[in-house]
């Protein structure tokens, strides 16, 4: 019986290589090995975040246009490092000329970035700055900072007047991002950390059952708030379940980040005023053509190249453009 | 000539056997449908790619072959990290005397753990899933939110490169899992406590009639393990010089599966340390070899669930024979 055990093993893995080996050969059209087609990989911080699966889906199909093969690893969880490092390190053994990589960690993967760039790999932030930002030869993100100060501002001029009266769901605690974000909307709404009109600030990891239970916690405390920032759309969704269950949520403002077509809905419903658009596929797209660009002639984008944000709500406040969210729903990725 | 009987025997008294074997197909299949897998460069980063879960794994091997299994390994090991990197850093002190600090309270944290399964006759598995919801929050609670950066050389040591022949990239990580693995065989299979963790495994009864002292092999085995995940912290402070509460979440399972794979029994008392290392080098050479096919992260994972389940379909086979 062992020896029928050592037979299946050995059939699975026959089989899985020689999948592996199909999909390579379609992969590069009938190229000779190795010639012609350029290798970008991809590394994002999970597989399962819709916003990361955008980013991929995305890169893929631009790199099928541009006839680039694209790789596309994540790690298993959001801050999985070892397995960024891991996939890094395959990617250059694969002959990968451009790594574009969603950080996990902001310093957690800088020796795996170095070594690849030193054996001459371009490599791209996607999304997330690495720290220090010069660790990439060149980052395509949104500008978290001010996507945190235009939901500020926003709901600042929605309050119309009221004292804020604020609850904070934060994301990862550590994470550049949800610094970012936090300290922009706090810029935006006109307040300090520690200010008495902060209610509550909650780490959520940006997970909606997580936000819920926070905020609900936080309505224990005081419910007579004004105001919710989140840091994205799924914590926003927690802290609306929260508020309709005490009736209070027609009273008070929930800010959001993010632009997924589910937030945009909930922002064309009425569950959250407005939200802070991001273009995680333009980020993927360029992100391509530099790496594309970068096989042909050699030439390494640099510095930081800002994808933009745009505010969708259908209650637009002067002093702050937006979109609304019909052109919201055209323009959301996934 | 050995008859048919004898040499399937040989294979159950060998258990690493079957996954040696699954290892060379798996490489030499890479090597022909890949141009990139085959290189000194490449094999040598699959095993540095298995230091961690590899040694995590050689702890969890103890345990299982006691017929427990440890969940709370990798948060252990985290906790030793984030111990080893913020006393550094923050206090200033020596790398060594951190190294020596962050190992010692993993064994405590194993000293406990044993203590518990075996004062008051709980589950292991009870008992490591309690302590992983502990650990980590006292991960948590220590880090403050914070990653730490590693730029203490001792703490990075295992992570330095010697050359060998000019090109064969060595890490110290490597020989020091190796030589970890040599000596836990030695221990295992040449000594009388090696015996008892079998014995203890097979049937505690058993084992406690002919006069084995169940209750303190098992303290043992789990003071040892804590002392391995000590050491798998160093480990990983050498692969990535950061010490992040939020790293190694699957850490545990990921080590269960290089033992599985191994052909370590999870009923206890049948097993190895060698298959458990080739357990670790198949999870490290599917990956790399998938990626070096062009084969997305999600295939890799079903690949790899795939063979932890032929694993314990081999185990399952083979235990049905013996009887």
């Amino acid at each position: 019986m062992g020896r029928r055990g050592l037979a299946i093993i050995a059939a699975g893995l026959i089989a899985l290589a020689a999948s592996g080996c199909t999909s390579q050969k379609t992969g590069s059209g009938g190229q000779p090995a190795d010639g012609g087609r350029i290798k970008v990989g991809l590394v994002t911080k999970t597989d399962s975040n819709p916003y990361f699966v955008a980013l991929r889906d995305s890169a893929k199909a631009e790199a099928q246009t541009l006839g680039a093969d694209l790789i596309a690893l994540a790690g298993k969880f959001d801050g999985d490092n070892e397995g960024q490092v891991a996939a890094i390190e395959n990617l250059v053994q694969q002959g990968a000329k451009t790594i574009m990589i969603t950080p996990s960690n902001s310093t957690g993967v800088l020796g795996a970035i170095k070594k690849a760039r030193d054996r001459g790999v371009l490599v791209i932030a996607l999304d997330t700055e690495t720290d220090p930002k010069e660790a990439v030869d060149a980052t395509f993100a949104s500008d978290n900072t001010e996507a945190g100060r235009m939901q500020g501002t926003y709901v600042k001029a929605a309050l119309a007047g009221k004292a804020p009266k604020v609850i904070m769901l934060d994301g990862t605690p550590g994470s550049t991002v949800s610094e970012q974000r936090h300290n922009g909307f706090l810029q935006g709404v006109g307040l300090k950390d520690g200010d008495p009109a902060i209610v509550g600030v909650e780490a959520t990891n940006g997970e909606q059952n997580k936000a819920q239970t926070a905020t609900e916690n936080l309505l224990q405390r005081d419910a007579t708030l004004t105001a919710v920032y989140t840091l994205n759309e799924p914590a926003a969704r927690g802290a609306y379940v929260a508020l309709q269950a005490k009736a209070i949520a027609a009273q008070v403002v929930i800010g959001s980040i993010d632009g997924s077509c589910q937030g945009v809905k909930d922002v064309k419903d009425g569950k959250v005023v407005a939200t802070v658009m991001q273009f995680p596929k333009k980020m993927a797209a360029q992100g391509v053509q530099a790496a594309v660009e970068f096989g042909k002639s050699g030439k390494k984008p640099t510095g930081f190249v800002n994808t933009g944000v745009t505010v969708i709500t259908d209650k637009p406040v002067s002093g702050l453009q937006s979109q609304d969210t019909a052109w919201g729903l055209q323009n959301c990725w996934g | 000539m050995s008859t048919i009987k004898e040499r399937s025997e040989f294979i159950l008294r060998t258990p690493a056997i079957g996954p040696a074997l699954a290892l060379v197909v798996a490489v030499v299949v890479f090597s022909i449908t890949t141009d990139t897998f085959l290189n000194v460069d490449n094999l040598s980063l699959v095993v540095q790619q298995s230091l961690v879960i590899g040694t995590l794994a050689l702890g969890q091997t103890l345990v299982i072959l006691t017929s427990g299994i440890d969940l709370a390994n990798a948060a252990i090991a985290v906790f030793a990290t984030l111990l080893m990197a913020k006393l550094t850093l923050e206090s200033g002190m020596p790398g060594v005397v951190a190294l020596l600090i962050g190992i010692v309270v993993a064994a405590a944290i194993g000293a406990v753990t044993g203590g518990i399964v075996t004062g008051f006759r709980l589950p292991p598995f009870i008992v490591t899933l309690g302590m992983l919801t502990i650990v980590t929050a006292v991960s948590r609670i220590y880090a403050a939110g914070q990653s730490f950066p590693v730029t203490d050389d001792t703490l990075g040591f295992l992570g330095q490169k010697q050359y060998l022949f000019g090109q064969v990239e060595v890490t110290y990580g490597m020989v020091l899992m190796l030589v970890m693995y040599i000596g836990l065989w030695y221990a295992l299979t040449r000594t009388a406590w090696g015996k008892h963790v079998y014995a203890v495994g097979n049937d505690p009864e058993a084992a406690r009639l002919s006069g084995i002292h169940v209750r303190r092999s098992l303290l043992g085995v789990y003071v040892v393990a804590g002392v391995i995940y000590g050491i798998a912290a160093w480990q990983a402070l050498g692969r990535v010089p950061n010490a992040d509460p939020n790293a190694f979440q699957l850490g545990n399972l990921d080590s269960i599966t290089a033992v599985v794979i191994g052909g370590t029994s999870l009923f206890g008392g049948r097993g190895s340390v060698i298959g458990t290392l080739v357990g670790a080098l198949i999870v490290a050479v599917l990956r790399s070899g998938l990626t070096q096919a062009g084969i997305d992260n999600l295939y890799q994972d079903v690949a790899t669930g795939v063979l932890v389940i032929a694993a314990v379909a081999v185990d399952r086979f083979s235990r049905g024979r013996q009887r």
